[in-house]
């Protein structure tokens, strides 16, 4: 049994300690805003956050969330609107879209210890999150108008 | 003539035995009923709790998704599985029906209520420091948990090492029993941090190398050793952390679990510190930093600091932009994103990797089994994890861990890493 947090509400998961996160929060759970990529941790698709950290959910087991808060895309913010959101939809940020939810989560939490992060930041700390579609660009630049709207300067 | 030799042999080592029969005996102290509760005061209980917590007596007295003190957790020695005993008061499967006579006679001497002698997997070598006022708390906060009806499991250990008499030897050869003696030149603070480092908290159990008996090799007390398939890193000027281990990092590890030059207590070190460690209050975790500080030579290092540092913060900035070494790549996209700290001060909860313990130490095993098996929310940094990432091959794991040896510390390539993390994957979790 691992108790967690999701999005703030309290679960119970009675599944094989070793089943990844994703996993859970996909088909026990029922949020598919985040997504299956490689299944190896490399490319970023089903960041969540634990505990404010962003976490590739798609390697982290079930048994290592115990007691811990576990927020995905849907819980970022209540009503869609995060600045990371926000910015993401006034520079029409995403192609295919599949990436994105992971993306997002990336930056939101990166955003927290780089609030006003420079290219170099971007690159070191976005560069596990792959984008097939090429969007970085406009990743780079969607970043950059969420941290001055949250108060930090780049 | 011959048979003179036979017989006088046969007779001396009869008398040998019978002997050391007297010799190892001790005598069983008479059952007694298990005291109700309220026979304690509840300070005395709660000062118990606080040394319970010390000592972390629930990591090894409790199994995986146990109840807390009933027993059977294993513990693999060189000399086979020894699972430990339910130490809850039930009269029959527990301690119920220990005096706190027998109580106190189990943690100085190591013999158990029965007169049998206990085997050191029980750190009896450290719990004989302890006061006898500190016995008497602990008794009383253990004969105040609820009973557990959990009896023991046997023991792996073969015969004739299964001999509880010839546990006289090994403690003739190796045990120094006697309470703890403060050290007059040291402050109360030191010696307060001495008292539990070096008794309840056993320390040494783990951090400490041991003979081929099994015993702690007194000459090389705290000099780091192998541990339930972990390292236990030296707790001496040995270390080979870039950063000193000074009070303020002793006291953020101890205290919270993570140390912002060090990294976080995982593996065996976890619990200690959530589950054990966290009982005590704030003195006592000062108390015990100013003793290992003492100990790590952290006063003689305070310049090194800046430097590792500096160090630290150039070798960060290695996997910004485009890498061409598959290793580097490797890095890049897969810890990065978590490790990068932008050349500033490194932030705990973004363990910097060239001032972190398991990549510095001797051995890489720490760092191969956080990298295979991660850091769980209950371990570590309170609430956060570090994945697992077993999906990397056994070539991938050892290139990953060879290149930051190189690139993130001065120390010699670490020898034969392909078969180190096959190896440790094939130990499991």
């Amino acid at each position: 049994m691992t108790q967690f947090t999701i999005n703030g509400r309290a679960v119970l998961i009675d599944v094989d300690e070793d089943t990844p996160l994703l996993w859970v929060i996909r088909d026990d759970i029922g949020l598919t805003g985040t997504k299956f990529g490689c299944g190896i941790g490399m490319c970023g698709a089903c960041t969540v956050h634990v505990g404010g950290r962003a976490t590739r959910s798609c390697i982290t087991p079930i048994s290592a969330v115990d007691g811990a808060e576990v927020t995905t895309i849907e819980g970022l913010d209540p009503a869609g609107q995060h600045p990371v959101q926000r910015a993401w939809l006034d520079l029409q940020t995403p192609q295919c879209g599949y990436c994105q939810s992971g993306q997002i989560m990336q930056a939101a939490a990166m955003l927290k210890d780089f609030p006003a992060p420079t290219d170099q930041d971007i690159d070191a700390t976005m560069s596990g999150n792959l984008c097939r579609c090429m969007t970085y660009v406009r990743i780079r630049a969607a970043i950059k108008q969420a941290a001055a709207a949250m108060g930090g300067k780049s | 003539m011959l048979k003179r030799i036979v017989l006088g042999v046969i007779a001396a080592l009869a008398v040998a035995i019978v002997g050391f029969g007297v010799f190892a005996w001790r005598p069983a102290i008479v059952k007694i009923d298990p005291p109700a509760p309220s026979a304690f005061a509840p300070e005395l209980i709660a000062r118990g709790e606080v040394l319970a917590g010390a000592g972390y007596c629930t990591t090894c007295h409790t199994t995986k998704g146990g109840q807390p003190f009933a027993g059977g957790y294993p513990m693999k020695t060189g000399f086979g599985t020894i699972y430990s005993t339910n130490i809850t008061p039930d009269a029959k499967t527990g301690i119920g029906a220990w005096s706190e006579a027998a109580f106190r006679r189990a943690m100085h001497q190591g013999v158990a209520r029965n007169g049998k002698h206990l085997f050191p997997a029980f750190p009896y070598d450290h719990f004989t420091k302890l006061s006898d006022a500190d016995v008497s708390a602990l008794y009383a906060y253990m004969m105040t948990r609820p009973a557990v009806d959990a009896p023991a499991k046997p023991n792996g250990v073969p015969f004739p090492l299964n001999i509880r008499a010839l546990q006289t030897g090994w403690k003739l050869l190796f045990f120094h029993p006697g309470r703890f003696e403060p050290d007059k030149a040291k402050s109360p603070e030191w010696n307060r941090g001495a008292y539990l480092a070096q008794g309840v908290s056993h320390c040494g159990a783990c951090h400490t190398p041991r003979n081929a008996l099994g015993a702690e090799k007194r000459d090389e007390a705290l000099a780091g050793a192998p541990i339930d398939n972990w390292i236990a890193p030296p707790l001496t000027a040995a270390n080979p952390s870039p950063a000193p281990w000074d009070q303020a990092e002793l006291v953020a590890y101890l205290r919270t679990g993570v140390s912002r030059y060090h990294g976080v207590a995982a593996g065996p070190m976890a619990p200690v510190v959530h589950d054990g460690l966290i009982k005590l209050p704030d003195a006592d975790i000062q108390a015990l930093a100013v003793y290992l500080a003492d100990i790590d030579g952290a006063a003689d290092r305070t310049a090194t600091l800046g430097p590792a540092l500096q160090k630290a913060a150039a070798a960060d900035r290695l996997n910004v932009g485009s890498q061409t070494l598959p290793a580097a790549r490797l890095y890049t996209a897969a810890c990065a994103s978590c490790h990068y700290n932008g050349g500033g001060q490194p932030n705990p909860l973004r363990p910097d990797l060239a001032l972190n313990s398991a990549v510095n130490l001797d051995d890489p095993t720490n760092l191969i089994r956080v990298v295979l098996y991660g850091v769980g929310a209950k371990d570590g940094a309170p609430g956060v994890v570090m994945p697992s990432f077993n999906r990397f091959s056994d070539a991938d794991v050892s290139a990953l861990a060879a290149y930051l040896r190189a690139t993130r510390t001065d120390k010699p390539a670490w020898p034969n890493l392909d078969k180190t993390v096959a190896a440790i994957r094939a130990q499991g979790k």
